[in-house]
């Protein structure tokens, strides 16, 4: 399979401080890929790159290229709105719009000129295996949903402007065990149509859910390979450390 | 220090505070108890609802009138003159200050709009004898600008520190994921703050501008100087006006001691005091509101 997005010499810093050092990845179409690795290495930083979501910060420097099959997301030509429409994000904490359950899937669509009929509503919904759930209630703020559902929602708002790729920064980190099985289901279903970039503090949710993983260390690529070879067989003695629990 | 010297001072203290407490309280009960006792001795000699009702407010003719109509009309009017130009101004400088400004700007920024509140407000009716007024008749081609128009740009300019801080306190509020989730799927910054920031600061927004409303509704100075004093019914915002506050202030000094006018103008005040009181309530409602919702 061919590599849906790739990152070139990436370096990033915010003000004095180095978070990306040098990073080279690359994430295949329809694949999984895990970035794990300790607080502050820099996982969410470099998954943050991918849609540019550091453009708000205006102490972020970045420098490298990053690649959306051929196009530069950070070229001269590209609007941010646009690298985001192709490629979606689900925060780490579920942050649905003070909004109806159904406005919060049509607002991304308004928002970009693309239809937004009911039918499209309940499609996104389905993917999201959330429509059996609220299809009586879609005029209900979404608000009122429990956690796992409101970040069912929000991956729902993602696959709705049918993006290329989906990222994902800690989906399940402040969910129960149950609700987080149930988007690790999800996130299985989807890899058909997108391709994925996950960004988890969780082993056994990798090994579960990924076909990639990269483990990263101060703003370094350390490790990266086939999600069983990396957990069964680390190369590096700090890759071993870390998933073994020894720091994190 | 021995432990029963130290439980006798914390003993002193209660009660010191408990004092000043009180004292405050009974102060405020007090003016409130002597405006409601005057008010009430205007309305033995004349009947509330032509107080209230009359179209005319000429205290010192032959047949004396004291109908509050135009005075509350003229507050009215400039009071809702000053907020069609405060609050398209100040929610815009609110935005710019929170979500375009940057930091080095928005440093400089905040100060001075708070220091345009420290404008004594003669100075501001100043500006509007000498600056605003001659600008207006100028332009509108009157005789003088001493009118509606003007004190409505001169409140403006005192309500816009208010309504300025308290709405850019309630936008820079707005969570981050709030904005994170309109820029992840796709939408620009105007229109992430139209759809999303906006409304999730309305409760806020809408507080700084009943703050603002109590404001130019009790301001007295600046209207005084600058809108004419005619107490005629207003016919529009090149009319010359006189607002409650200013003709209290103008006739105060002048009345009789316990005359009829004399306790008119206690009635006048009761009026603004509870014009005052339901801005400030409501504004004190939406912060409520606010805060609440910021909590969840």
């Amino acid at each position: 399979m061919k590599n849906k997005l790739s990152a070139e010499n990436l370096r990033i810093s915010f003000g004095t401080k180095d978070v990306l050092k040098d990073i080279n990845v690359s994430f295949r179409e329809h694949e999984i890929t895990a970035l794990i690795g300790p607080s502050g290495c820099g996982k969410s930083t470099l998954l943050r790159s991918f849609n540019r979501m550091h453009d708000l910060s205006a102490d972020a420097k970045i420098t490298g290229t990053i690649k959306l099959d051929d196009t530069d997301i950070y070229g001269n030509d590209m609007h941010a709105t646009e690298i985001r429409k192709r490629i979606g994000m689900v925060f780490q904490k579920a942050n649905p719009f003070a909004k109806s359950i159904y406005e919060n899937i049509t607002y991304g669509l308004k928002i970009n000129n693309l239809p937004h009929s009911k039918d499209i509503v309940e499609k996104a919904l389905r993917e999201a295996f959330l429509w059996e759930e609220v299809k009586d209630d879609l005029k209900m703020p979404a608000t009122r949903l429990s956690g796992g559902q409101q970040q069912r929602l929000c991956i729902a708002r993602a696959v709705a402007l049918r993006p290329e790729v989906i990222l994902m920064d800690e989906p399940c980190s402040a969910l129960d065990p149950v609700s987080t099985l149930k988007i690790e289901e999800l996130i299985s279903s989807l890899k058909d149509r997108y391709t994925i970039v996950i960004v988890t503090h969780n082993m056994q949710q990798a090994q579960r859910i990924a076909d990639k993983t990269i483990f990263m260390y101060l703003g370094e690529v350390k490790e990266e390979g086939p999600t069983t070879s990396l957990f069964e067989d680390p190369k590096h003695e700090l890759t071993s450390n870390y998933i073994n629990g020894q720091f994190g | 220090m021995r432990y029963s010297a130290r439980r006798s001072l914390d003993r002193v203290f209660k009660y010191v505070f408990k004092v000043t407490g009180l004292l405050v309280l009974l102060l405020l009960g007090a003016i409130l108890a002597m405006l409601i006792y005057n008010s009430v001795a205007f309305f033995v000699d004349v009947r509330p609802l032509d107080f209230i009702t009359g179209l005319e407010w000429n205290p010192t003719g032959d047949n004396p009138k004291y109908g509050i109509l135009p005075l509350v009309l003229s507050t009215t009017l400039v009071t809702v003159g000053a907020m069609l130009i405060a609050i398209p101004l100040g929610i815009g400088t609110a935005a710019f200050i929170a979500e375009y400004a940057r930091p080095g700007l928005k440093n400089i920024l905040k100060p001075t709009v708070e220091m345009l509140a420290a404008i004594p407000s003669v100075v501001i009716g100043f500006l509007g004898i000498v600056v605003v007024g001659p600008g207006i008749a100028h332009a509108a081609d009157l005789a003088n600008g001493l009118n509606a128009l003007n004190g409505a740009i001169l409140l403006a300019i005192m309500a816009l520190p208010t309504i300025i801080t308290v709405a850019e306190d309630a936008i820079h509020a707005v969570p981050k994921t709030y904005k994170e989730a309109s820029y992840g799927v796709g939408a620009t910054k105007w229109q992430t703050l139209r759809k999303i920031v906006i409304p999730a600061a309305a409760p806020g927004i809408i507080a700084a501008v009943m703050l603002g409303v109590g404001r130019a509704i009790g301001e007295t100075m600046t209207v005084l100087m600058a809108t004419g004093n005619a107490s005629l019914l207003p016919t529009g915002m090149f009319a010359s006006v006189k607002t409650m506050t200013a003709t209290i202030a103008i006739e105060m000094g002048e009345v009789p001691y316990q005359t009829t006018h004399y306790f008119a103008l206690y009635a006048i005040a009761t009026v603004l005091f509870i014009m005052t009181l339901a801005a400030n309530m409501l504004g004190e409602y939406f912060i409520n509101r606010f805060r609440k919702y910021h909590a969840a």
